[in-house]
């Protein structure tokens, strides 16, 4: 296997519900070691791709590779024993656990024997924050934090640490920086780089060009369902991604449609149109 | 944002006991609640011997039976789930028992086994039902309630011919364990020096579960499983906890746990009668909330549970106690409850930002 065969392709993937096609004929790679940034408006499809890379849906025509085999992933379980992990914005989903009890969710280590194994806290506290730490995360130094007392950076910066601890090969993350300010938006972005760095393969959506610019090797341009646009770090300039996410409809144009609108109405801006 | 920290180095435990650290405990509210109850009807209590053996005994043995109940009901709520079906189940596991011992003749032992197998089945299908169906266990078991109140009522009359059924001996050994009073007191008369006085056995079987479930919640990797349950569902069956299993054991739990109490109450009183115990159902809810357990779940504590409950034994029965208008019981429930939340709440806020506040 040549180090730079994609870890899961994706190949003439349709999904539709019911009469809605949400996407059409959808061709992507990811390799280890590489950023995949998924781009697109709100609606375009890519929380419902991202949903068939990690088991909850199934493509309705298509098929998904992973190390060049043909795979399915008939429930959320079988994408997550492949190795496929999932974070969602908001990163850990159990705000009043501690950290070291949410990290080992399902799979707690325990001390003593038969019935009477217990929860081993004092290792469990000490592998999690370990491994939080290793992704530069030195503020956490306490497992039994809860998890919702951490800042939402940090959350997502736990979720990864973990999917990466449990030996996770591809990472997916859904808008990882949508709720963040600019320090933790920075913050979830190098522990992405960081991840990236470790040979993970990851998919990163995000609305944000910027975000999306400081760590994507690859970019691909999901526009109503279609893939629109699929080009390499540097092929586009800001202002053409931008343009390509509204849609065909270039930036310049909304700019002169905007300032028709205001010459002709005494210098208000137009309402917002949703 | 410096990633400098001036407090404690990596991973190293706590410095045993100190007052910050009990505030991180959510459960600390509870805790809190049960000292200010006690020393407030201790005050006004009394010089009607509130502060007495005897006197403690009167709301321990009124909380004892409400905490077993209330301790998997808690379970449940921590899962994410409603368990209302407990009302019907008390009587059923005193009919049960005393129908199979005086109208069948069985050991009390066996009949013993029965009622909790009974009782598990039922749960069993409070269970399949909420696991299966996407119905809200609060339905589901509102139905069972019914039901089970229903058959209560048409078995007995049907087998027995009578809706109140008599249970006079049930043996010396299980009359000790589960219905009787128990004193130890050193030396006699004058000279005596009383630990505890009529206390009934459900106290001390109530003292043992709980020590039990304990151990489930907090230590066994189970605890784990069952608040990551309730905090979203979807995660934690994606981490590979077996949801449906784990609730339908937890739903079998109460509903054998509600068995247990009426069979205490039967062998105690030497009757068992069908009438339906609706009270609990609400007096269980009471002990788990004031006992600081998460309504939506994914939080909660069996200290804290044991907590609300003797709190709630207090309230309930230190009015009478005192020189209050008896009438006002219920109202002080009400304000218990609301107090309780609130201050839960305020506990919770407390754990979650616990660090933030040493920055
Ligand atoms: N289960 C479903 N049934 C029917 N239509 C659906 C379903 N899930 C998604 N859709 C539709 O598919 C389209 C794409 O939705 P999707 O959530 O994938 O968009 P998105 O690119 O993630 O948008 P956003 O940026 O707002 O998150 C939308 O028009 C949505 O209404
Ligand atoms: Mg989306």
């Amino acid at each position: 296997m040549s180090a730079n065969a994609p870890i899961l392709a994706l190949r003439g993937v349709n999904k539709s519900f019911g009469p809605i096609d949400v996407l059409h004929d959808i061709n992507l790679e990811v390799r280890a070691g590489e950023v995949l940034c998924l781009l697109g408006d709100n609606g375009a499809g890519k929380s419902t791709l991202i949903r068939i890379l990690s088991g909850v849906h199934q493509p309705t025509s298509g098929t998904i590779e992973m190390d060049g085999q043909s795979v399915g992933f008939p429930t959320p379980r079988a994408a997550a024993d492949k190795g496929i992990a999932t974070v969602h914005q908001f990163g850990g989903t159990f705000p009043l656990m501690s950290i070291g009890r949410s990290f080992f969710v399902g799979v707690e280590p325990t001390k003593g024997w038969g019935p009477f194994k217990t929860y081993d806290r004092k290792k469990a506290n000490e592998i999690a924050v370990k491994a939080v730490q290793d992704f530069g995360i030195t503020r956490i130094d306490d497992g039994d934090r809860l998890v919702g007392g951490l800042s939402g950076g940090e959350r997502q910066s736990l979720a990864i640490a973990r999917a990466v601890h449990f030996g996770a090969r591809v990472l997916i993350l859904d808008e990882p920086t949508a709720a963040l300010g600019v320090k933790q938006a920075a913050h979830v972005l190098r522990i992405v780089n960081e991840a990236k760095r470790r040979g993970l393969a990851v998919i990163f959506i995000t609305h944000q060009v910027m975000h999306a610019m400081a760590v994507g090797d690859h970019f691909a341009v999901l526009i109503r369902g279609a893939v629109a646009a699929d080009f390499k770090k540097g092929e586009k300039t800001r202002e053409q991604i931008t343009d390509l996410m509204a849609g065909g409809e270039t930036m310049a144009d909304l700019e002169a449609t905007i300032e028709g609108y205001m010459a002709s109405h005494d210098g208000h801006p137009p309402p917002p149109s949703h | 944002m410096t990633d400098t920290t001036t407090t404690a180095s990596v991973g190293a435990p706590k410095a045993g006991f100190s007052l910050q650290s009990i505030f991180r405990r959510p459960e600390a509210g509870a805790a809190a609640g049960f000292v200010i109850i006690l020393i407030f009807f201790g005050y006004f209590g009394a010089q009607n011997n509130f502060l007495t053996a005897l006197g403690t005994s009167t709301w321990l043995n009124f909380a004892s039976k409400v905490g077993i109940i209330a301790i998997p009901v808690g379970f449940l709520m921590i899962a994410g789930e409603m368990d209302i079906s407990v009302g019907a189940l008390i009587p059923a596991g005193g009919i049960v028992l005393a129908m199979a011992t005086e109208l069948y003749g069985f050991n009390i032992w066996v009949s013993v086994l029965l009622s909790l197998a009974i009782a598990g089945a039922i749960g069993w299908v409070n269970g399949m039902l909420v696991t299966r169906t996407k119905v809200p266990s609060l339905i589901v078991t509102l139905a069972t309630l019914f039901v089970v109140a229903g058959l209560n009522i048409f078995v007995s009359k049907k087998l027995a011919g009578t809706t109140q059924h008599s249970l006079p001996d049930a043996g010396p050994v299980s009359e000790f364990l589960f219905g009787d009073y128990h004193t130890l007191q050193f030396g006699s008369d004058d000279a005596s020096f009383v630990i505890f006085q009529s206390l009934q056995s459900s106290f001390f079987i109530w003292i043992v579960f709980a020590a039990i479930c304990f151990f489930i919640l907090h230590m066994s990797p189970w605890g784990n499983w069952i608040a990551a349950m309730g905090g979203d569902q979807q995660s934690a069956r994606n981490a590979g906890i077996p949801t449906n299993r784990l609730k339908i054991a937890l739903f079998m739990l109460s509903a054998m746990a509600a068995a247990l109490v009426g069979m205490t109450e039967a062998v105690l009183a030497n009757t068992a009668s069908t009438t339906t115990q609706f009270g609990m159902i609400f007096n269980s809810i009471i002990c788990v909330v004031v006992g600081g357990v998460l309504l939506t779940g994914g939080f909660g504590t069996v200290t804290g549970i044991v907590f609300g409950t003797l709190t709630f034994g207090i309230v309930f029965q230190g009015i009478n106690f005192t020189t209050f208008d008896k009438d006002l019981n219920l109202l002080f429930i009400g304000a218990l409850l609301l107090i309780a939340v609130l201050m839960n709440e305020t506990f919770r806020k407390m754990a979650t930002n616990w660090s933030s506040s040493k920055k």
